[in-house]
């Protein structure tokens, strides 16, 4: 025999799962979400995204080749990931430059300069749209409201999302009942139709996103169904106290950026903990911060900033919190 | 408006005085009494924190130096001679005196002359390779080649020449700290006495096994033959396991082992070159030596030259 | 066949694409080679001693070296003929052991063996004299591990076993051997099982076997069901049920402690072919001189299942299956999981070795490594619940304490991590490593103790 036998350790097989595999799964569930924003916003919620992919793979394209100096990292497909994320997190009339400046942030602080995939401890779309929302706050925060159900959405005028009603409402001392009237109601805000994030509205879509990650074992149940009881339960606990100064629990999950945050940004592996343990008391914090932030804070929505700051305790929950060790029963005994 | 000045100035100086007074006490309470020699000591020393000298750091070093009655069996190799007279002159202690040494790599085992005979995959560390097998060459003793000596070490003193495959010893950088020959799993790298102008010869080549086997994984391994334990005039040369072994110590460097090697695994690095008999057999391979002199005299007609 | 209710073991494990090629191939014994060599370690602990001089003539079934010390075996000869040489020869990893060179004339036995065919029922001796022939037959663990199985026998002091448990899970991909003697030897099988709980003295005995192989499954368990305190339990497909702690905690629900053995529990595991091997030596006289050995890769022409004579080189295995395919890239001895790849094929096969595995060029190959995206899939497949991604940083910075803190030490190095890794990182390499480093920190430390 010619040819030389190859060595190495076992084993000698390998499973089919591959990094980009995974990122065109995570991509695949994003498009029932993408859909729905496209019915609703047009085709303005068809381009944005694209585009925002688009700047984003140039941007890390440009940083590696020029100012790192390394091998590429496009083709694992996680860049394309944070570019589709980036944009479902932001408003469909948003302009262009804005969103550039955006995917800048997004790969170049939030993903690069930490070192590039993997090392990056905060969502880096995240860290895009929360620069963009400190930034731009009227850009961010005028939303096109579809019409109606089967009206063209192109002519959707621009409004409150329905938290931001129900902060607005409140602080000027209005009734939480009186303002819930204003809002489209549960199932309309089920299917998606209210104001919002290009692919934030439709809860039914991302849901149906989150069985396909599960029943492909993108992610496990963890963290999405911590975050949603947890945002359940303390929220459906406030308004049992005090119903007249509290939105109900549903309006909570269906509103805003929750289910978004839960089962897309939440569960971003590079910036979620290890340890199925972890991952809980992650998601509970991110649901008990969302609920805080929304009922008291300055922002009519606080997913986006639950998430990074439960992203920065990510290093000390995997530090402290360890998956039970086989065997390890008794160890006073 | 006046009072609150006052009071802002008097209750932050309280707060400083009372704050000042429990820090003083509690300093107090755990005063670290330790010997001021310790870092007079460390100051003297490189701050390499190699470990060359046994100990983890420069610090622990000066500890075990200041409680010790004599400095023999602690040296700093990475100082040499002059930090340890220095030490010795704040201790009040008798220096001892070693010869300053370097690292060697007793490997020849280049592609060239150790053919590979598998290829090896996986953490590129000559520790899991060499827990796992012989190696992608057949010698259970050669040179991995995956560099954990060029990782171990400290100084910029080593590197791969991914020529041969083999790490090379940067004299000038090498402060014999031992990072080196506690990194390798094959126990390849010696540290030798330095000689002047760096001149060394050894027996480079660790191969315990029989002449007629370590000569057929590798063209320049040791066979044992004992020739250069013969010729050698200063008996530095000892002969065990079917290898020869000089003893830097003993060794005056007179070269007459190097030419009676018959597999050339005897070394002379840094000597005047009386022949270049080593480049002479790296270039010999190819062409490239008449290539040169050629394109040097026809630089500005090109094209007009025809290969012949 | 009844409706069985499935068991497994609770945390971690993968799914390998199972690639049974050679499970219908009935077992054949391999033609005599003309030479074998056996080497004096083929089991875990101390070499043994030769008992043999060179140049002298041997019958199959002779001892040819003794162990040394309690945790070591016995070596006998696998065939007739003369000593060439007791020299040096590389085993699997290439480094050089002392082994026996026997140049084969005919095969004349042993003729205190009993070579017949015929059932031998009845265990006539007491327990001690199980283990002592046992011991005396060299037989080792032939799942892979090759720990002498007299060792396992003698419960230590102040321990109880209560439980035996049999391992037929093979859950290795490829391998059928084990299924294979499940198969065609159960009858023996049932008589081996009785004679080990005679040994261990106890009562209940339980045959593990994954429900890809539902027919030995059915087999086992019809016969079973005449013997007292025998029973088969069906086990779903996951990997590494084999493992020892594993199988525990699937058949008893019991957590084998951190550190401690099997019998600290209760349960003592013993392989399907070591518990025929204890059969043929306790009824028949037979010491462990043959093995099942299965061939078998995808490129391979006939993947089969042999009887083959330890000593015999792997080359000679591999030619009698159709020969080493053109495209072969890797080949293995053991299972695609924990095998053991090999770079020449002159080595000879020994107790441990269950296969044979050659994998073409295109799947020898290891992908570039990528960086980690912390997917904590390796945490996820675990079965010893330990942190691979985290173990692995610890290895490439050289923190061994810290990896030891960790519980490296608890590793099985089932290669779960690095199977399902998406980035094609080595986590079990440097696990090994961090290993190998902090096994010797633990001894250096006994040492300063004792």
């Amino acid at each position: 025999m010619d040819k030389l036998l190859t060595v190495s350790l076992s084993p000698h097989v390998h499973g089919k799962d591959t990094t980009p595999r995974i990122m065109m799964g995570v991509v695949i569930a994003l498009l029932p979400a993408w859909a729905v924003s496209v019915y609703f916003f047009g085709w303005s919620a068809l381009y944005l995204p694209v585009l925002s992919v688009v700047f984003c793979v140039l941007f890390e394209f440009l940083i590696q080749k020029y100012m790192l100096k390394k091998e590429s990292s496009i083709k694992d497909g996680s860049v394309v990931v944070t570019g589709l994320l980036l944009a479902f997190t932001l408003p469909s009339n948003l302009p262009v430059w804005i969103l550039a400046i955006g995917a800048l942030i997004a790969i170049g602080v939030g993903k690069m300069s930490f070192g590039g995939l993997g090392a990056n401890p905060f969502n880096p779309a995240l860290v895009g749209r929360v620069f963009l929302f400190i930034s731009f706050p009227v850009q961010l925060t005028s939303w096109p409201v579809p019409k109606g159900f089967h009206t063209s959405v192109t002519d959707a005028v621009t409004g409150a999302t329905p938290l931001g009603l129900l902060k607005e409402g409140m602080r000027n001392g209005e009734q939480v009942s009186h303002i819930l009237k204003q809002v489209p109601d549960h199932m309309q805000m089920f299917l998606g139709y209210m104001g919002g994030s290009m692919g934030e509205v439709a809860a039914a879509a991302l849901l149906l996103g989150f069985l396909y990650l599960l029943w492909k074992k993108i992610i496990t149940w963890h963290i999405p169904v911590t975050i949603l009881t947890t945002v359940f339960l303390f929220s459906g606990l406030l308004w049992l106290i005090n119903p007249a100064n509290n939105a109900d629990p549903v309006f909570h999950l269906l509103t805003g950026g929750v289910m978004l945050g839960s089962i897309f940004m939440a569960t971003d592996y590079v910036t979620s903990p290890m340890t199925p343990r972890g991952m809980i008391y992650f998601g509970i914090g991110i649901g008990l911060l969302t609920v805080i932030i929304r009922r008291w804070g300055a922002y009519p929505e606080g997913v986006q900033f639950a998430i990074l700051i439960m992203n920065a305790f990510v290093p000390l929950l995997n530090m402290y919190v360890k998956p039970k060790r086989f065997g390890e029963v008794k160890k006073n005994g | 408006m006046s009072n609150i000045v006052l009071y802002t100035v008097v209750s932050l100086s309280v707060l400083g005085g009372v704050s000042a007074v429990i820090l003083y006490l509690i300093a107090q309470k755990f005063k670290v009494i330790e010997d001021p020699r310790i870092d007079e000591v460390e100051d003297v020393l490189p701050h390499a924190n190699c470990g060359g000298c046994g100990y983890p750091g420069c610090r622990q070093f000066a500890e075990a130096c200041v409680k010790a009655d004599t400095l023999e069996g602690l040296y700093c190799p990475v100082g040499g001679d002059e930090v340890m007279e220095k030490v010795a002159a704040i201790l009040g202690l008798e220096a001892v005196h070693e010869e300053p040494r370097v690292a060697v790599i007793r490997c020849q085992g280049s592609f060239e002359h150790r053919p590979r005979t598998s290829h090896y995959e996986g953490a590129t560390t000559c520790a899991v390779e060499h827990a796992l097998y012989t190696g992608d060459t057949d010698c259970p003793y050669g040179c991995l080649g995956l560099g954990d000596c060029v990782e171990a070490c400290d100084f910029e003193a080593l590197y791969m020449d991914e020529k041969t495959g083999l790490p090379v010893v940067v004299d000038e950088n090498c402060v014999a700290c031992g990072a080196c020959v506690e990194a390798c799993p094959r126990d390849i790298i010696e540290l030798r006495k330095r000689n002047k102008k760096d001149r060394k010869i050894f027996v480079s080549c660790i191969n315990e096994e029989k002449g007629g086997v370590a000569r057929k994984y590798c063209d320049v391994a040791c066979i044992g033959c004992s020739k250069c334990f013969q010729v050698c005039p200063f008996d530095a040369i000892t002969m065990g396991n079917n290898l020869a072994f000089i003893d830097s110590d003993a060794c005056r460097l007179c070269r007459k082992c190097v030419p009676v090697c018959p597999t050339n695994s005897i070394l002379e690095i840094n000597f005047p070159p009386p022949k270049v008999k080593k480049e002479l057999v790296v270039s010999a391979g190819g062409n490239d030596k008449n290539d040169k002199p050629a394109k040097d005299g026809s630089s500005s007609g090109t094209g007009k030259e025809q290969p012949s | 066949m009844q409706e069985y209710k499935l068991k497994t073991f609770p945390r971690g494990g993968v799914h390998p694409a199972e690639n049974k090629l050679s499970a219908a191939s009935a077992t054949r014994p391999l033609p005599l080679p003309e030479r074998v060599v056996i080497p004096v370690v083929q089991h875990l602990g101390a070499p043994a001693e030769p008992v043999v001089q060179k140049g002298e003539t041997v019958v199959t079934g002779q001892l040819l070296a003794r162990g040394r010390g309690f945790v070591s075996a016995n070596i006998h000869s696998s065939v007739s003929g003369k000593v060439f040489r007791i020299e040096e020869r590389p085993d699997a990893s290439g480094y050089k052991r002392l082994s026996f060179v026997i140049d084969r004339q005919g095969d004349e036995w042993d003729p205190s063996i009993d070579r017949s065919e015929t059932l031998r029922e009845n265990i006539q001796i007491s327990r001690e004299e199980i283990i002592r022939k046992i011991q005396d037959a060299g037989i080792v663990g032939m799942g892979g591990a090759t720990f002498p199985t007299h060792v396992k026998l003698n419960v230590p002091k102040g321990k109880k076993a209560d439980i035996l448990i049999i391992n037929g899970v093979e859950c290795e991909p490829y391998l059928t051997a084990d299924h294979r003697l499940m198969l065609e030897k159960s009858r023996e099988l049932m008589v081996g099982i009785r004679i080990l709980m005679k040994a261990l003295e106890v009562n209940r005995a339980v045959i593990g076997i994954e429900n890809n192989k539902p027919d030995a499954i059915e087999l086992l368990d019809n016969l079973a069901g005449k013997d007292e305190g025998i029973t088969v339990q069906p086990l779903k497909v996951k990997y590494p049920q084999g493992g020892e702690k594993q199988l525990i905690k699937a058949i008893t629900g019991r957590e084998v402690p951190s550190g401690g053995l099997p019998v600290d529990v209760g349960a003592v595991v013993h392989n399907v072919g070591t518990t025929f091997a204890a059969y043929e030596a306790v009824q028949k006289n037979k010491p462990l001189i043959e093995r099942i050995v299965t061939v078998t890769g995808k490129s391979v022409k006939e993947p089969s299942n042999f009887v083959v004579r330890i000593g015999t080189p792997v080359a000679g295995v591999i030619e009698a299956a159709g020969g080493l395919p053109e495209d072969t890239g890797k080949v293995v001895l053991g299972g695609p999981m924990m095998g053991k790849a090999i770079s020449k094929l002159d080595i000879p096969v020994t107790k441990g070795t269950s296969g044979i595995l050659i994998i073409p060029d295109s799947e020898a190959h290891r992908k570039p490594v990528q960086p980690c995206i912390r997917c904590a899939r390796c945490v996820s497949v675990c079965p010893m619940g330990l942190e691979p991604y985290l173990l692995m940083s610890l290895g490439q910075k050289q923190l061994w304490d810290k990896a030891r803190q960790e519980s490296v030490m608890d590793c099985i190095e089932c290669g779960s991590c690095s199977f399902t890794c998406p980035a094609d990182r080595p986590l079990l390499d440097y696990i090994r490593l961090d290993k190998m480093r902090v096994g010797e920190l633990i001894r250096k430390e006994k040492k300063a103790v004792s």
